[in-house]
Order: C-alpha cells, then sequence, then structure tokens
C-alpha cells in the first residue's frame, strides 16, 4: 500500500468492504476496492493533492455509516424544508448518506422521467441505470473515487428520456445531521436523453459543528443535443470535510452549465471532470467560493477536449478572508482530434488578509494545431483606485468595500438562470460578504431566515 | 469656497507639491494648467482626501478645515472630482452606484432614503446635460465605456450630485472635438452663482470651452504665474518653455 498510514477510519474500511460485497448490487466493487488499497487516501506528495492535506481530518475518530436501503419518512419536512420563494423543485434527501423518501422510493413521472433511489434503481430500472453506471467513475483518478466506487450504493437516480424537458429542477440535499462523526459516501447518477433538459440543484450541508467526512461521487451522462443546467450550493461547518467528485461526458451538441457556490466550508474539495466526447459540445463552468477563518476550498477541473468544435469555458472566484485559503487548478487537455476547439479558463481572487492564501494553477496540454485557448489568473486585494472613486462618491468605507465584493462576486451569480435561486444565492452572498452568514441551521439556502437582508445599498437591483 | 494654504505634498520621501496656495470663490471657474509631471494629479486627488500622501499646510473648504476629513465626508459636503481615469466597476449600474452615492448623503443630513420615482426624474432631467443614452445608464459603470462615455458619465455623476465644488481632472484627455464640446457644455451648464469649479488641464484646447475666471500655471510643484484666461492663451502660443525660461 502506497499510503501505509494507519488512520483509525481504514480497519473498519476493509470490515466493511468485506460486508459490502455479499450484499447484492453491482459488480466491481471488490475491484475498487483494491484500487483504493493500492492508491490509499490522497495526500500531499500528490501533484494535485498538494494543496489540500486530508491527513489531520482523517487522524480523527470517525464513525463509518454504511449506505442502507432507502429510509421512508413520510414527515420528511421535519428533515428538511426549502423555503426558497416560489424555488419549486423535485425535492430529495440524502440523510446522514441514506435515501429517504416520502412516499416511493422511486417514481416514474408522466413524461417517462424516472428519479429516486439508485440502490432501488438498481433493482426496478437495472436496464436504465446498468448501461451508464461507473462508464464515467476514473476509479484510478484517486482513492477518494476508487473508495466511494467499492462502498457508495446509495444516492440519486434520474433519468430523462429523449426529447423531454423536466420543467421543474430537480433538487438534492445532502444533509449531515448527527451526533456520531460520521464518514459517509454517496454516489449519484444522472442520464439526461437525446435533446432532454434537466436542472439539476445539489445543496451540501452540514447542520451541527460534529466532524463529518462526506465522499460523493457523481455521474453525468448528457447524450446528443441534451442540456444539463447544474448547481451545486456548498455551506458546510468548519469540522466538515466534503470531497465532491463529478464526471461529466457531453455527446454531440450536448451543453453543460455548472455552477459551483460555496459559502461555506471546513475543507472542500470538488473535483470537475468534463469530456467533451462530441462535436459540438460546449460546457460553461462556473465557480464562486467565499471562505474565512481557517476553512479550505479546493477546486479542481479537468476538461478533456476529445472532439472537434467543442467549447469550454472556466470561470472561477474566490473570496478569502482571515486565514482561509483555496486552491484552483485548472486543466485543459485538446486531444489530437479536437480541432477547432475554443477553450477559456480564468481564476480571480481576492485576498482580504495577509494571512489568507490562496494557489492558483493554469495547466493547458495542447495537442491539436488548430485550437484557441487562453487562460488567467490573478491574485490581489481590492482595488484601490476604484475604492477610491466609490467613496469619493460619497460612499462609506464598508459599503465601497461591499459594493466591490459583491461586484466581483456576481460575475458568477449572474449565471444563474433561475431566478429564484439567483435572488436567494444573491442575497446569501450578500449576507456571506456582510459577515452575517454563518453555516447555516436549517440549509445552504438560508431562507428560513424571514428577515430580508438590508444594505445600506440596494445590492438588489444592481 | 475653497482655500489651499501652502500645501505641501511628499510621496515616498519625494516631494510632489510645495507650498501651494489658491482660493477659489463661489461662482467662480478656475484652470490650472501645467506641463505633465508637475502635480495636477496628486493636487486633485489630495483635495478629494486620497490617503498615502504627507501632507502639511491646510485645505479648507466651505470655512471647515477637511485635512482630517475622510474622503467620503468631503464627498458628502459637497466636493466632487472628475477623474482623469474614471474607474471601471463590473457587475454595478451607473443608475444604482447613483443611487447608493445620493442616499449615503441623504443618510448623513439625516434624510429618508430618495423615493424611487424622485430619483427617477432627477436622472432623466441630468440625462440631457451631456447627452447620455439611456442604454448607457443600465451599463455596468464605465464597463467597456469609450473615453468620451466615460468622461461624459462623469460629468452627467457631477449634474445628478450637484456639488458645490468640482474639481475636473485632464476631463479633455482621450476625448475627440466632438465629445469636448458635448461635455464642456454640460459644465457650462452645471454652472451656478453658488457653486465653484476648478479644471485641470494640459492644453488651451479646454478653455475655448470652458470659459475660466483665473488661469494658474502649476510648475514644478508650485503656483508660478495666475491670471486671466489670456494666460492660457500666451501659454499656448509659447509653451511651457516659456514659463521655465521666466523662472530661470
Amino acid at each position: 500500500m502506497h499510503n501505509n498510514i494507519k488512520y483509525p477510519i481504514l480497519e473498519t474500511l476493509k470490515e466493511a468492504s468485506k460486508l459490502d460485497q455479499s450484499h447484492d448490487m453491482w459488480p466491481g466493487r471488490d475491484n475498487a476496492f483494491h484500487s483504493f488499497l493500492s492508491q490509499g487516501f490522497p495526500h500531499k506528495k500528490l501533484e494535485k493533492w498538494r494543496n489540500t492535506d486530508l491527513s489531520e481530518f482523517l487522524e480523527k475518530d470517525y464513525q463509518y455509516i454504511p449506505n442502507t436501503d432507502p429510509i421512508s419518512e413520510s414527515d420528511i419536512n421535519s428533515i428538511f424544508h426549502c423555503e426558497i420563494h416560489n424555488f419549486e423543485t423535485y425535492l430529495f434527501t440524502l440523510h446522514n448518506g441514506a435515501y429517504v423518501y416520502k412516499q416511493s422510493p422511486i417514481t416514474t413521472l408522466d413524461n417517462g422521467v424516472v428519479i429516486g433511489s439508485l440502490r432501488s434503481a438498481w433493482e426496478s430500472h437495472n436496464d436504465l441505470v446498468k448501461p451508464y453506471l461507473n462508464e464515467l467513475t476514473e476509479n484510478m483518478l484517486n482513492g477518494m473515487v476508487s473508495l466511494n466506487s467499492a462502498l457508495a450504493t446509495a444516492g440519486l437516480f434520474v433519468y430523462v428520456p429523449d426529447n423531454v424537458k423536466v420543467e421543474k429542477p430537480v433538487q438534492l440535499v445532502n444533509m449531515i445531521n448527527t451526533d456520531k462523526n460520521p464518514f459517509i459516501q454517496a454516489k449519484n447518477l444522472i442520464v439526461v436523453g437525446k435533446n432532454a433538459e434537466l436542472t439539476f440543484v445539489q445543496c451540501d450541508d452540514s447542520v451541527n459543528d460534529q466532524d463529518s467526512f462526506m465522499n460523493v461521487v457523481s455521474e453525468f451522462h448528457l447524450k446528443e443535443g441534451a442540456k444539463l443546467d447544474h448547481y451545486k450550493l456548498q455551506n458546510k461547518e468548519l469540522s466538515s470535510v466534503l470531497i465532491n467528485t463529478s464526471f461529466f461526458s457531453l455527446k454531440k451538441d450536448s451543453k453543460l452549465k455548472t455552477n459551483t457556490i460555496t459559502l461555506n466550508g471546513g475543507n472542500i474539495r470538488n473535483e470537475t471532470i468534463v469530456n467533451l466526447d462530441g462535436e459540438g459540445a460546449e460546457a460553461d463552468i462556473f465557480g464562486l467560493y467565499l471562505a474565512d477563518k481557517t476553512q479550505h476550498i479546493d477546486n479542481q477541473v479537468l476538461v478533456r477536449h476529445n472532439a472537434a468544435n467543442c467549447y469550454s469555458n472556466e470561470l472561477f472566484k474566490g473570496i478569502l478572508d482571515d486565514e482561509a485559503s483555496a486552491a484552483f487548478n485548472g486543466h485543459i487537455l485538446v486531444q489530437p482530434e479536437a480541432q477547432k476547439t475554443n477553450a477559456f479558463q480564468n481564476n480571480k481572487n481576492i485576498l482580504l488578509t495577509d494571512t489568507a492564501q490562496v494557489a492558483t494553477k493554469p495547466f493547458l496540454e495542447i495537442y491539436a494545431d488548430d485550437v484557441k485557448c487562453s487562460h488567467g489568473a490573478t491574485v490581489g486585494q481590492l482595488d484601490e483606485d476604484a475604492l477610491f472613486y466609490l467613496k469619493q462618491r460619497g460612499i462609506c468605507d464598508l459599503n465601497a468595500k461591499m459594493l466591490l465584493m459583491y461586484a466581483f462576486a456576481e460575475d458568477i451569480i449572474r449565471h444563474i438562470s433561475i431566478p429564484s435561486l439567483h435572488d436567494s444565492t444573491s442575497d446569501m452572498v450578500s449576507r456571506r460578504l456582510k459577515g452575517e452568514l454563518s453555516a447555516c441551521n436549517q440549509c445552504v439556502l438560508h431562507c428560513n431566515d424571514q428577515k430580508p437582508m438590508e444594505f445600506d445599498i440596494d445590492l438588489s437591483k444592481i | 469656497m475653497l482655500e489651499i494654504k501652502d500645501l505641501n505634498v511628499s510621496i515616498d520621501n519625494r516631494q510632489i507639491l510645495k507650498g501651494v496656495n489658491l482660493t477659489v470663490k463661489p461662482g467662480e471657474v478656475h484652470a490650472i494648467m501645467g506641463p505633465n509631471g508637475t502635480g495636477k494629479s496628486t493636487l486633485a486627488n489630495v483635495i478629494a482626501g486620497k490617503e498615502g500622501y504627507e501632507i502639511s499646510g491646510d485645505i479648507i473648504f466651505k470655512g471647515k478645515s477637511i485635512m482630517d476629513m475622510p474622503i467620503e465626508e468631503r464627498a458628502r459636503m459637497g466636493l466632487f472630482l472628475g477623474f482623469q481615469y474614471p474607474v471601471e466597476i463590473p457587475g454595478v449600474s451607473i443608475t444604482n452606484f447613483l443611487k447608493a452615492a445620493v442616499n449615503e448623503k441623504r443618510k448623513s443630513q439625516g434624510l429618508d432614503p430618495i423615493k424611487a420615482s424622485e430619483f427617477l426624474k432627477i436622472i432623466e432631467e441630468k440625462k440631457n446635460v451631456v447627452e447620455i443614452s439611456s442604454n448607457l445608464m443600465k451599463r455596468s459603470v464605465n464597463e467597456g465605456f469609450s473615453g468620451g462615455e466615460k468622461k461624459r458619465n462623469e460629468i452627467f455623476q457631477m449634474a445628478v450630485l450637484e456639488p458645490d465644488m468640482a474639481i475636473l481632472d485632464e476631463t479633455d484627455s482621450g476625448l475627440d472635438i466632438d465629445a469636448l464640446r458635448v461635455v464642456a457644455e454640460g459644465v457650462n451648464k452645471l454652472k451656478k452663482p453658488t457653486n465653484a469649479t476648478v479644471v485641470i488641464t494640459h492644453y488651451q484646447r479646454l478653455l475655448d470651452y470652458i470659459i475660466p475666471d483665473y488661469v494658474h500655471i502649476l510648475f514644478d510643484g508650485r503656483i508660478v504665474k495666475s491670471g486671466d484666461k489670456s494666460l492660457a492663451v500666451e501659454l499656448e502660443e509659447k509653451g511651457y518653455e516659456w514659463v521655465k525660461k521666466e523662472l530661470l
């Protein structure tokens, strides 16, 4: 074993893998566990993990929570109740890693859309699950992915048939609320059929300040002409670890927009792998991270241009306060056959203190000769000239700073195309920038707080 | 209105202004001319309260020393600086930016925020001063604006904020002759017996449109010559070399 550090959780995981193999579930999990054992947990000597150190968390005493069959809960609102005004969604919940349902573990809508527990879908809709499951998961990407492949069986499955447009967004709330220190795996599989359309909102929350370790892998299949509008909203307690790996495959002329908004997080790692597999596919990959105290947020994006005439655009922006740290690693790989590629990448950061840090690394690997690629990275403070300009118009120091930070963040927020989600996110970012939002006691969207955010400046109309 | 007394300004131990004296009364237009690097912009920035300078002397605005006053308080008292290089603020529309500015001033005066309808009325009225388009109003402050649009926007802001004292720093730089005329006419329209303007410029050209009551030549950190508008004409004919020679 490469990484032979004996973390307390390791023996439990080994036991779990033996037990779990007996369970009648999809194959390949045993191999995945061996892959995990050979790679170990990611560590700082790995180039891609040099800025994110899991060791201090892995030293902790976690309690492994195995995935279970779906749990029925008639009063689902007692677990989670989303109150964003006018935000109507098909709502699904993972509660401490268990899929919780109100009426049925798996539902087929009138238009043929199948949504529900992945574990249940494996049995009831095997023909829809089997061709896609673990098709994109790259176990050798790192130990976290292989560990997930080995142990995760609970999560959400969404299947959108060809030519179907899902009117309401599908929302998955991944909630941790337990007084144990849970170590949880979860796995999601989303298939969007030919010329079909889906909006998918993933909310990651933790409710209390218990130590927790969450490892999520999601696979997204976009068939020819499919459209996926994807959001990840993260608001986690300081003592939580969240490793989120998303694999996307984009077939011909499909379109992806993915937006990762991290407002709080103990230690968050978002790994996004986008494969542009068919000609004319387009991917917009946006991210916003606001961190303070000792929070650490790491965004890793790998875009593989595997076909010609594809477009990708990455924009990640962060504001870091106190002793917070962030990492951004953007890797664009253009294969020899991917001529006429357009690939852009930008990472911008504002550091509010001398002790905040960011490591940003663009990496372009291009094997085709007729491509248009660009990258850029900036790390700076608030622009003194802009502050002078605002204050000269009579705007006080605090509001001038707020306005500049909001404007900086707005560049990402404006890409949220669901109006109610846009407005609540904008409100949350405003609160967050004003220091009034900590990891929330209800959910990432913090809408139970009835009092609307009031600024000295009306930011809502900017 | 504005009285500058023996103003000395240094930055990084380099002295930029070396004892500037200037008095501006209500209703007056002053022009400060001088070659590049003589401290014209520094003077404007120091009056506005920009940080990062070592300063001695005094600046009295409306009878009160403003030396220890923060930038925003000077602004709310009625001091306006038209920037040579207006800053781009992506994501903030001009309308909301100005509304924030108007409301902060009102707040400091103990007034309630301005009513939306009232504010829109002011915007509509002032737009005509510099022939600014409604389309521009919706865009982010100065983002992607041409040189002319940026300067128009400065004068438009001045029209909305109605300062008692406006300092216009190189408002003519980067403008073609048509834009220059529009901007200058805007300044003239805003002139009242109760307010005053200081125009900072390198070239005499702007003063064909904005007629100054007084012209001062700033050279090597000092006002070396003052006169009426004929001084600007003389300067245009003879060039700054003439001033240099006179000083030697």
